[in-house]
């Protein structure tokens, strides 16, 4: 059992954890996942490792509660334990294994969008330790769903972009970074992580300006030890397992559209599920029909 | 009836089980086991040893069966054997043992699976355990997977006094036996996981959701945390594509997450929160035991299933006993038949899946015909889901993080047959990781063969 020391709702349905994993802690780097499973018949759930403490032995994740795992690991406080931790899985981030002094020459931006922006976190300050500058660009729906932006302050450049305007720059994330480059901010390193249509759309854009640009995939995974195949993408026109040929690859090759249809393979079964997990065995679907 | 028939085994009618995960064959019981234990020869020269792959005494264990003593007949088959109520049920007893057996020559072979079954389920609901370690030797050994392998490596060294921790990727431990082979040919709750608690309940240590190599390297656990000798039996877990077009679409998936989700995740169970695709119409690709178990997993969820196998019924490397089995349920066969493509319809969900017919050629030097395309003869099979069951090899993930330690070309670990010792002092191996896919018996006897290794290594 892997206990929680610390859970906290950072914004509305995203959630904050620190867990200790002794084992995971020891070992993890930026870019690495690892998987959880909730209690004894949980399904397996793939979260980034948001940060870690090698001295205390623990991670932490920030979660979004989108769906019936999800949703049962937000309702967890500090002292409960999750039955499973494990990992470190997947390849940590090639920034991590990079010549420091070449990462120096570089200006390289993160753009992370919802919660996608918890993962950015670990290699921003991990290039703040190394001495490497950077900056970050953070989207959100609105002022309220903007998270760790105090701890992103202390690590990089930071900018806040909000889709209605209500802080920051106005706009989606590709929007801030046409408006940044067109300042002068002529980035050659660009990493991407947050939902697939945002990655997606922020590779048109860094592909036309130029930038060479790192996405973090987030397919539907089993086991993540590259047992199943479950995680699948094209990327090159080659099949990679994103569990461990990843989560990192090259998002001018990655094919999106195949990637985003692969996600719904579950979602009206998993849709099923969540109703059940939020209304207990009593849920009867509520369309009116049954008796 | 003088001898030349075998005791019929109970099964589940095979309409009414083709819609439950519940257990196919029922077993014998006392009555019908003693009966059956009558038709062994005793042979001096008993040739049906020679074919088990840990050579257990099988006219001896079946003597005592004949006699009513289940408790000395399962202390017998524990000499050479960790997990009977496993063996008993998945052994391609045909090609081993069986096959080997003299009564086999005229009539059917002696029973020598569904007794040895009989005796560890007999003695598993008596509660008889096998006898542990009496001195510890205060050395500390890591085995590296909890299948039938690591399992039986870590039961003889713990016999013998060693200090055993096994590491698990998954969060449950069994190896294949849990995640991959169903509930209806083998229980979990009822025969695996008891196989394994007697393997626990000699002293031996599980650590799951630890995966070597990333969690924690080989050379980590032996210089920081004291392990003087390690084990690696982690299996052949990679599976394979067949790298045709239409393979990405929504409902094409590797045999092994299909199994994944329905045996260790459970999607089986009506109760689970795991989904699985419950198809109309399935496509198993492959013809081994994996795809049979495939097939026979998503006929019980509901779907018509074809198997599509590019050799012929005389090729097929399942189990006997489980083409039988399969086909008694409704299972479709399509030998000789290789799919070319598979075709989506406009939401990317499978709609069918383009196949050629093959005929064999002349032998190879192996001796197998090897299928050659019939050309022209292409023809389409409608279905929504396609399961890509073509064999398996073993992850890289520990033999790329391990210094010195050789693979060979099929990225198989290289080890001693006698031994399990690979080109790492103190590092051995055995089963799957090592051979490449293959059967439980054989990585059991290797495991065994390294637990003797090991011991040679640290009693120097
Ligand atoms: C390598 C990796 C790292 C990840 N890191 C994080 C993280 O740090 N924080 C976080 O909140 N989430 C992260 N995710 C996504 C997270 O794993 C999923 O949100 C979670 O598995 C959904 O589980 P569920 O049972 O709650 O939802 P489900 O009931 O399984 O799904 C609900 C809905 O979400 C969709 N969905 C299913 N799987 C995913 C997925 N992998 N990503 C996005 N949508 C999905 C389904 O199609 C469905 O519509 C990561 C995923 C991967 C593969
Ligand atoms: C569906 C299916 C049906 C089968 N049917 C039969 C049958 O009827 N009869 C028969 O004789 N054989 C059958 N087999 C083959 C048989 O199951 C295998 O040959 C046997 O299980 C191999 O045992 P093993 O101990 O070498 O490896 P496995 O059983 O594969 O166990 C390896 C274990 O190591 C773990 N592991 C892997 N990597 C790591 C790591 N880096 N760190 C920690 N742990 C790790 C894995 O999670 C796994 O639990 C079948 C196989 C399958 C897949
Ligand atoms: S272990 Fe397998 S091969 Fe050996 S006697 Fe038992 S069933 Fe036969
Ligand atoms: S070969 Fe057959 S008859 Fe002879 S000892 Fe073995 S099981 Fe008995
Ligand atoms: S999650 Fe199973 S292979 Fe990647």
């Amino acid at each position: 059992m892997f206990k929680i020391l610390e859970a906290r709702e950072l914004t509305t349905n995203i959630f904050q954890m620190i867990v200790e994993a002794p084992r995971v802690a020891g070992s993890c780097l930026p870019g690495q996942f690892l998987i959880i499973r909730v209690n004894e018949d949980g399904e397996r759930i793939p979260l980034t490792i948001c940060d870690y403490d090698r001295e205390k032995g623990t991670v932490e994740i920030v979660v979004q509660a989108i769906g019936a795992e999800t949703y049962k690991l937000s309702k967890l406080k500090a002292g409960d334990e999750l039955a499973d931790v494990v990992g470190p899985l997947g390849k940590p981030s090639d920034l991590v294994e990079e010549d420091i002094e070449e990462l120096k020459k570089k200006k390289i931006v993160f753009i992370a969008g919802g919660v996608g922006t918890a993962p950015v976190y670990p290699q921003a300050k991990w290039l703040k330790e190394h001495g490497v500058d950077c900056d970050v660009i953070i989207g959100a729906k609105n002022k309220d769903l903007v998270i760790l932006e105090d701890r992103f302050k202390e690590v990089c450049n930071l900018h806040i972009t909000t889709d209605d305007g209500s802080y920051g720059r106005s706009g989606m994330v590709t929007v801030a970074l046409q408006d940044l480059w067109n300042e002068g901010h002529k980035y050659d390193h660009c990493v991407a992580i947050g939902p697939m249509i945002m990655m997606k759309f922020v590779c048109k854009l860094t592909k036309e300006l130029g930038i060479p640009t790192i996405v973090s995939m987030n397919p539907i995974m089993v086991d993540g030890t590259g047992m199943c195949g479950a995680c699948r993408l094209t990327v090159g026109g080659e099949v990679k397992f994103a569990c461990v040929d990843g989560p990192e690859f090259d998002g001018h090759k990655v094919d999106f559209d195949q990637a985003m249809n692969r996600m719904k393979l579950y979602k009206t079964e998993e849709g099923r599920l969540m109703l059940k997990a939020q209304e207990g065995d009593t849920h009867h679907g509520g369309c009116g029909n049954c008796e | 009836m003088d001898g030349f028939v075998r005791v019929p085994v109970r099964e589940q009618d095979a309409k009414e089980r083709a819609k439950n995960f519940k257990e196919v064959c029922l077993g014998y019981n006392k009555e019908e086991a003693e009966n059956e234990a009558t038709r062994c020869l005793n042979c001096p020269n008993p040739k049906c040893v020679a074919g088990c792959p840990v050579s257990i005494d099988i006219p001896g264990f079946i003597q005592k069966v004949k006699e009513g003593n289940v408790e000395e007949a399962y202390q017998v088959i524990s000499k050479s054997s960790a997990l009977p109520a496993v063996c008993g049920r998945v052994c391609p007893q045909e090609s081993q043992c069986e096959g080997k057996c003299v009564r086999g020559i005229k009539g059917d072979p002696v029973s020598i699976g569904k007794l040895e079954r009989y005796v560890a389920d007999t003695a598993r609901e008596m509660g008889i355990k096998p006898e542990g370690a009496k001195e510890k030797k205060g050395k500390k050994v890591a085995v590296i997977g909890s299948g039938p392998s690591g399992l039986t490596c870590a039961g003889d060294l713990a016999k013998m006094g060693y200090d055993v921790t096994i590491f698990e990727a998954l969060h449950e431990a069994g190896g294949v036996l849990v995640y991959g082979i169903p509930e209806f040919r083998l229980p979990k709750d009822a025969v695996v996981k008891k196989e394994i608690e007697n393997v626990k309940s000699l002293g031996v240590k599980l650590e799951t959701d630890v995966v070597i190599g990333k969690s924690v390297t080989i050379d980590e656990l032996m210089e920081k945390e004291g392990f003087e000798a390690v084990f690696i039996g982690s299996g052949a877990g990679l599976p394979r594509f067949m790298n045709i077009p239409g393979e990405q679409a929504m409902g094409v998936f590797s045999a092994n997450e299909y199994l994944t989700r329905s045996n260790l995740m459970k999607a089986f169970d009506e109760n689970s929160t795991t989904p699985i695709m419950r198809a109309k119409k399935c496509v198993v690709v492959g013809g081994g035991n994996v795809a049979m178990d495939a097939a026979r997993t998503a006929l019980r969820l509901g779907a018509e299933v074809h198997v599509v196998y590019r050799r012929g019924e005389e090729e097929l490397p399942a189990r006997k006993e489980e083409v039988h089995h399969a086909k008694e349920e409704g299972i479709i066969f399509d030998l000789l038949t290789n799919p070319v493509e598979i075709h989506a319809d406009e939401n990317g969900w499978v709609k069918s899946i383009t196949c050629i017919r093959m005929e064999l050629g002349e032998p190879d030097e192996s001796g197998r015909r090897s299928p050659v395309e019939i050309p022209g003869s292409e023809f389409e099979i409608e279905c929504d889901a396609v399961i890509m069951s073509l064999g398996t090899s073993p992850n890289p993930l520990i033999s790329s993080t391990t210094e010195g330690l050789e693979v060979n070309r099929r990225k198989c670990i290289v080890a001693e047959e006698a031994n399990g010792q690979t080109s790492k002092k103190g590092v051995f191996a055995g089963g799957d990781a090592v051979t490449g896919a293959a059967t439980v018996i054989l990585a059991m006897g290797a495991g065994k063969a390294a637990a003797k290794g090991i011991d040679e290594y640290l009693s120097k």
